[in-house]
């Protein structure tokens, strides 16, 4: 038989960490800190409202483009909470996960040869789908002189004559930096003079822990038209299962990514799209106390990181911390695997996140303050004993 | 601000250690400490108590729920009756109410015949007691906030990216 294989997808590497992680689900009393997703249970009222358009046998598909009803909320909620205005009709997408809207971005966008600067470290998803909708990823290295940022001058230096796009990820999964308006300045100017167009990821927008809320890149002058804003309800909302996201931006981008969708998907799941009405309507004071908490934990951890010795500059945004471990003269790896066996903590080695993640490692606090006191006096013990 | 985030932690748990509270709320220990005593003396705080789940312990236990009618006092209002009442060991709880009674006293006894006992002696012969209608807890699912049952496990995988 032929090769029937398509070898640009067989060339994509599964993730390497994919192993440390087998063996650590299989192992008795490990305690995770390397989880991705909330820990709160999604609010009752949104669950309720899925239980009873169930019920009321709300089960048939929506428009393609998601209930015109949702993509109103998304509208006032994004205009309420970043500045942002969107034509509810012609620039809202409601998507599966934030990641689908990335795909679609990309695949919308790419044509074979052009290039898309990706900052490094960041989320797992935007290199595979780069490559899978022919585009050639450049990675622009975070380092954490710059707390993760992402300079202006960093972006000038990767862009090329066939530079179409880069990819906005903040705050950042794994790192937890944030961009405030007096860092996206600078950057805007750049992205603006080279005439780039940006996919912002602001799926943590709602997990901004400094004095002020999170600004999008798409609210500076003259960006709206070249950004395209992703968002969604898994990590604002604690929904992560539900599976919906959102994308926001210029029309005819927007339109092409609606025809990708509508061959590719239909539609979002219906019930999740009515629990996001009432997520979006009912729920500003429940994500609030659930920042709160997030904040207290995220002082916690960074404390006792700090009191260990490890060097951590102060994430303000998402949920993890991203200590280094240079300071101990092992690989990210090799730390990951030996604090699992050594005292059954699970946590991310940092170059899961691309090479210039290596000397440092991702820690969660997506966990109760129980659970993080006994994980961290795990690696409390586990450093010292080093 | 200090003083609600410090509310909300403590709600849920006041044995965490003022040091504790303090790097979480990012705070200095000494702050932390002022506000807190300060909320003592205001009555603010008013205790730290401990929530008990008496149904798991060998500790006979139930709870009622009383409405009663009273007739409110001139200059008095309500609050002369209701202090007779507050003022009886085996009421843990008495609240001034709007809707069809005026005041919802809990009472917590050992047995139902402690707590009948109670309202036939105590409280429905009380002057300017009207009536009484007696409600025996049978179930707590959720008191004060806290579920009484074990929650689910954490179902989330190990790792996530």
């Amino acid at each position: 038989m032929k090769n029937y294989l398509n070898p640009v997808i067989c060339d994509i590497k599964p993730s390497g960490i994919r192993r440390f992680f087998d063996i650590a689900a299989e192992m008795d009393d490990v305690i995770s800190l390397g989880v991705g997703e909330p820990d709160f249970d999604t609010p009752w009222s949104i669950r309720e409202t899925a239980i009873y358009t169930l019920e009321q046998g709300k089960t048939v598909y929506t428009a393609n483009a998601g209930l015109k009803e949702l993509r109103q909320e998304i509208s006032k909620y994004v205009y309420r909470k970043y500045h942002l205005t969107y034509d509810p009709i012609h620039q809202i997408l409601v998507t599966v996960g934030g990641s689908e809207a990335i795909d679609l971005a990309l695949r919308a966008m790419i044509v074979p040869g052009d290039e898309v600067l990706i900052p490094e470290p960041s989320y797992v998803s935007y290199i595979p789908c780069v490559i899978m909708a022919g585009g050639v990823p450049v990675n622009i290295p975070l380092t954490s002189e710059n707390s993760f940022k992402l300079m202006a001058e960093d972006i000038e230096k990767h862009i090329t004559d066939k530079t179409k796009a880069i990819v906005f990820p903040f705050p950042n999964n794994p790192t937890g930096s944030i961009m405030t308006l007096e860092d996206l300045q600078p950057v805007a100017e750049v992205i603006r003079k080279h005439d780039l167009f940006v996919i912002s990821d602001e799926i943590y927008a709602e997990l901004s822990y400094g004095d002020k809320p999170h600004v999008s890149i798409a609210s500076l002058p003259d960006m709206a038209e070249r950004t395209l804003v992703i968002n969604g309800f898994s990590k604002a909302f604690s929904m992560t299962g539900w599976r919906l996201g959102y994308a926001m931006g210029p029309e005819e981008l927007v339109r092409q990514m609606i025809k990708i969708h509508q061959f590719a998907i239909m539609c979002a799941p219906t019930t999740s799209q009515y629990a996001a009405v009432e997520a979006l309507r009912n729920c500003d004071a429940k994500v609030d106390a659930m920042r709160r908490e997030y904040n207290r934990r995220r002082r916690y951890v960074l404390s006792r990181l700090q009191a260990m010795g490890l060097t951590c500059f102060e994430p303000e945004g998402a949920f993890y911390v991203f200590p280094s471990i240079q300071s101990l003269h092992m690989t990210s790896e090799e730390f990951c695997s030996s604090l699992l066996y050594d005292q059954k903590v699970a946590v991310v080695p940092g170059d899961a996140f691309g090479e210039h993640g290596e000397g440092f490692v991702r820690i969660s606090y997506a966990y109760s303050m129980e659970e993080l006191k006994t994980a961290l006096d795990r690696i409390e013990k586990f450093v010292q004993g080093l | 601000m200090l003083r609600e985030e410090l509310l909300e932690i403590l709600e849920k748990d006041s044995r965490i250690p003022v040091q504790e509270m303090a790097i979480m709320l990012g705070k200095p220990a000494a702050d932390i400490e002022n506000e807190m005593k300060a909320m003592e003396q205001e009555k603010v705080i008013c205790g730290y108590h401990t929530m008990i789940n008496w149904d798991k312990t060998n500790q006979e236990r139930v709870t009622a729920l009383i409405e009663v009618k009273v007739v409110p006092q001139r200059d008095e209002g309500f609050d002369k009756i209701a202090r007779r009442i507050y003022e009886f060991e085996e009421v843990s709880s008495v609240f001034l109410m709007s809707g069809p009674f005026d005041l919802m006293v809990i009472v917590e006894g050992h047995t139902m015949k402690e707590v009948a006992l109670f309202v036939r002696e105590r409280l429905a012969v009380l002057e300017n007691v009207n009536g009484t209608a007696t409600c025996f807890v049978l179930k707590k699912y959720k008191d004060n906030g806290i579920f009484m049952e074990s929650r689910k496990k954490d179902e989330r995988m190990i790792v996530s990216l």
